[in-house]
């Protein structure tokens, strides 16, 4: 059971990654990322992460693409504007893409098998998590805050009609 | 309780990290680039996951925490960069954007 809902999703999440990159209209571009975080999201559930399945669609789903489909709308991108690449850069795309693929699950055959420890079901729950991330990651929290703040600084300069 | 492979995992997270890179060589309009980045943070995190589950280490969870909020920071960034590009040139092409080749 389990397995095919691996496999309903993984090829769920690998379609709609496809049809990110393949179609023209770059809202639907959008449209089709979100299913693939959803997807992605499900596949956090299956490894029994659902806190961060639940992050993973507020502020992907939520927040990023919210921002991405601002952005098009506001530039008025929604018909299809975009020149087209020669189709010798497509092919040559395609294929190192296509080798990346291939050195990457190749790399998997030398791997040595690794130890694998007893399926816990409460490491990803929220509790435990929040024990770590206060205890042993304080410092690094607090400081994503401080680029938070650097990130939220510096679009709103970028943003300003003329900065004198 | 759970009988997936962990290659299968590796496996998946390859093929979304490749798509990703397909999509950036692929397109040339700059927000589909910023949503292949998103795509490939994406297959990393999924990959973080998966370790952090099947070794039983809660760290690794935590470091997917790390790279949505620099994912969300570098979107807020780029976008912005994006609008005022926008601005000055009128299209989000980004061959059009060849000047600093020097």
């Amino acid at each position: 059971m389990t397995v095919y809902l691996f496999l309903i999703l993984g090829f769920f999440a690998i379609l709609s990654a496809l049809m990110v990159v393949f179609t023209k209209n770059p809202i639907h571009s959008i449209l089709y990322l979100v299913l693939t975080f959803f997807a992605i999201a499900g596949e956090y559930v299956l490894l029994n992460a659902q806190f961060l399945a639940i992050v993973n669609i507020i502020v992907y789903a939520g927040a990023i693409m919210v921002l991405f489909l601002f952005v098009v709308m506001l530039l008025n991108l929604n018909t299809e504007t975009e020149p087209h690449k020669s189709m010798l850069r497509k092919l040559i795309a395609v294929v190192a893409a296509g080798l990346l693929l291939v050195v990457l699950v190749g790399s998997l055959k030398g791997a040595d098998n690794m130890t694998i420890q007893p399926f816990s079901r409460n490491t990803g729950l929220i509790e435990n998590l929040g024990t770590v991330l206060f205890k042993d990651f304080l410092l690094p929290f607090e400081v994503s805050a401080v680029l938070f703040l650097a990130a939220m600084v510096g679009a709103v300069m970028l943003g300003k009609k003329d900065i004198k | 309780m759970n009988t997936i492979p962990l290659d299968w995992y590796i496996i998946l997270s390859s093929v979304l990290f490749c798509i990703g890179v397909l999509g950036v060589l692929f397109r040339r309009n700059a927000i589909i680039i910023f949503m292949s980045i998103e795509l490939m943070l994406n297959a990393v995190n999924l990959l973080l996951v998966a370790f952090s589950a099947y070794h039983n280490d809660a760290a690794g969870q935590v470091f997917v925490f790390f790279t949505m909020a620099v994912a969300a920071a570098e979107i807020a960034v780029g976008l912005a960069i994006l609008v005022v590009v926008y601005r000055n040139t009128k299209s989000t092409d980004i061959d059009v954007l060849n000047r600093l080749k020097g």
